[in-house]
């Protein structure tokens, strides 16, 4: 007779998996109401922190060329593929779906990675431009990372939601806070484990687990936030995080579950440079 | 109250009377007291306090005076939007940045701020006794009021007491009544708390005003066990003599959290009379921006961001 092990569900800021700092924890339950887990409920202290991790992580993620940050993304995937029965066994638990359903969400979710890893070196060339000016000055105008980016996963996707909400906003060289969907969180520590083994740098994505009407608030007025992707707040929840958020102009985007360089250039913010022709 | 002279038998006779210090205990009540929990309004008393300690420290090799002035400037008005933050303790620079620093703050309403050089060949004290004097006196004459000198460690571990006894006592006498003196032990380097403990002593009867931990140059620096030590042997001094030494960490403290956990220090080991700039300073250059976000937290409701500080 053997007791089986339960994995604790943590948190994932700054490349460490840390409790909550304010040692809650919340319980989930399956559709029928039977209990799964107790994953970590985030207070705005974690959210804090992890604000912290992503903006240190920021200058280095990206500065790291393009190509490099397609590599990485590409390696998510092949790390996620060798752990898709874990992740079809969590969809299962907590989405109540048949299991052919929740591999097919994880094989879109992986090839989703491989779809963005394209995208990190092309973006600048495709919607960035050669501008025509008069005077002797070569103009470009060219596409860059807004910044530290908080991002509200849908809440009614455990894992392709959650991916379809990361992979632009780190495609395009920003550093993100990606808050899980409320009742479906266990994918997105799942996802965490593999992004700590798949050479994204610590910090450059942060995932939070716990109450989405807790965290909104707090996310909305913090100043070092620039951008946030609201598409798992409610619409009264995403009306005061506009309100909160004009106080430093954060970018304010939802969206719904599809591909699109959009969802990169709602976190991009275009730069146009001059220089002289002839130097 | 003079408890030894400079001669070897009166500083070793001195030095043996000190206890050892309890190293494991020495951790466990600096880490007990690290988990004291300081909110709302002790918390904005706490800020306020931690700024005016701050030594406001710049010294790179690509230190210019556009930055000591800038740093000034700082030092002045830590934050320009808000005129209730305190100014600094002090500006803290190279000997050759002291006038600059002196003629800025004089003209920036900063007359108040006084400006410490550190001094005697920092940041190794790897200088004839000539050299370290004329650094010392350059300084004082170019309007620095703090003289931040370091001892000589190799002379300490290798047991040559008499010399830093000597050199720490002929750097005060330069000072005389002109400039305080902070004596920096680069506790990183003394090894053991034990040699923490004698080196403190050694240099509160040599004359220091202040103590201070390190240079900032050496890692680790200000760790509480060494800054408990220190406090401690501030208070015993005070027991033992009734002057009042002050005392300065320096180096590795960079969040309001750690600078709390410092007063917490003070206030527990040495006494509430410790907790004011004339006896306790931090020496720190991040930590101010540290603290002036958590008090725009503490004041707006929700958490600052970096870029509504200045840029060192």
């Amino acid at each position: 007779m053997r007791i089986d092990v339960k994995k604790t569900y943590k948190l994932y800021i700054g490349g460490a998996f840390p409790r909550s700092e304010s040692g809650r924890s919340y319980e989930i339950s399956d559709k029928k109401g039977n209990f799964i887990a107790n994953p970590a409920q985030a207070s705005r202290k974690d959210l804090r922190d992890a604000v912290v991790a992503a903006r240190a992580a920021h200058s280095g993620w990206s500065s790291a060329t393009a190509f490099n940050r397609g590599q990485i993304l590409y390696r998510v995937a092949e790390i996620m593929e060798g752990r898709t029965s874990q992740f079809v066994d969590e969809i299962v638990a907590t989405e109540g779906v048949a299991p052919a359903a929740a591999k097919k969400q994880v094989q879109e979710a992986i090839d989703l990675w491989v779809w963005y890893s394209g995208w990190c070196d092309k973006i600048g060339s495709i919607y960035g431009s050669t501008n025509q000016v008069s005077g002797a000055f070569y103009n470009f105008t060219i596409p860059e990372s807004v910044g530290v980016v908080a991002a509200f996963a849908p809440q009614k996707s455990s894992l392709l939601g959650l991916v379809h909400t990361i992979a632009p906003i780190i495609a395009g060289g920003n550093t993100v806070i990606a808050i899980a969907s409320e009742k479906l969180p266990l994918c997105a520590i799942t996802l965490s484990e593999a992004l700590a083994t798949s050479d994204l740098p610590g910090g450059v994505v942060n995932i939070l687990t716990g109450i989405t009407s807790e965290l909104a608030p707090w996310a909305g007025s913090h100043m070092e936030i620039d951008a946030i992707d609201a598409s798992g707040l409610t619409s009264s929840q995403d009306k005061e995080v506009r309100v909160s958020g004009a106080d430093n102009l954060k970018r304010i985007s939802s969206f719904k579950a599809e591909a699109t360089p959009q969802r990169l250039l709602a976190f991009m913010e275009h730069k146009t440079v001059w220089h002289p022709i002839g130097i | 109250m003079r408890v030894m002279d400079g001669t070897l038998p009166s500083i070793k006779g001195f030095l043996k009377t000190l206890s050892p210090v309890d190293q494991v205990g020495a951790e466990a009540r600096a880490a007990m007291l690290a988990t004291r929990s300081i909110k709302t309004s002790s918390k904005s008393w706490a800020i306020d306090m931690a700024i005016s300690m701050i030594d406001l420290t710049t010294l790179e090799g690509a230190d210019t005076a556009g930055k000591v002035k800038a740093i000034c400037n700082k030092a002045v008005r830590p934050d320009p939007s808000d005129s209730t933050v305190p100014h600094v303790g002090a500006i803290c620079v190279y000997n050759d940045m002291v006038r600059v620093a002196r003629e800025h703050l004089d003209a920036s309403g900063g007359k108040d701020i006084p400006v410490a050089a550190v001094s005697t060949a920092f940041p190794s004290g790897r200088a004839s006794l000539e050299v370290k004097k004329r650094d010392t006196e350059d300084a004082i004459a170019n309007g620095a009021a703090e003289i931040d000198m370091v001892i000589d460690r190799g002379a300490f571990l290798s047991g040559d007491l008499v010399k830093v006894f000597n050199e720490i006592e002929f750097i005060k006498s330069i000072c005389g009544d002109k400039a305080h003196l902070k004596v920096i032990l680069e506790t990183g380097e003394l090894v053991t708390l034990d040699n923490v403990r004698k080196a403190s002593y050694l240099a509160m009867a040599a004359g220091a005003d202040f103590i201070k931990t390190s240079t900032g140059k050496v890692s680790p620096a200000a760790t509480a066990p060494v800054v408990l030590v220190m406090l401690e042997a501030v208070r015993d001094w005070y027991e033992m003599t009734g002057t009042r030494i002050g005392v300065k960490p320096a180096g590795g403290i960079r969040t309001t959290k750690d600078a709390i956990k410092q007063l917490v220090l003070v206030n527990e080991t040495a006494g509430p009379e410790w907790l004011n700039p004339g006896l306790f300073r931090i020496g720190a250059s991040a930590l101010l921006n540290d603290l002036l976000m958590q008090r725009m937290k503490l004041r707006d409701g929700h958490y600052a961001g970096s870029n509504y500080v200045t840029l060192d």
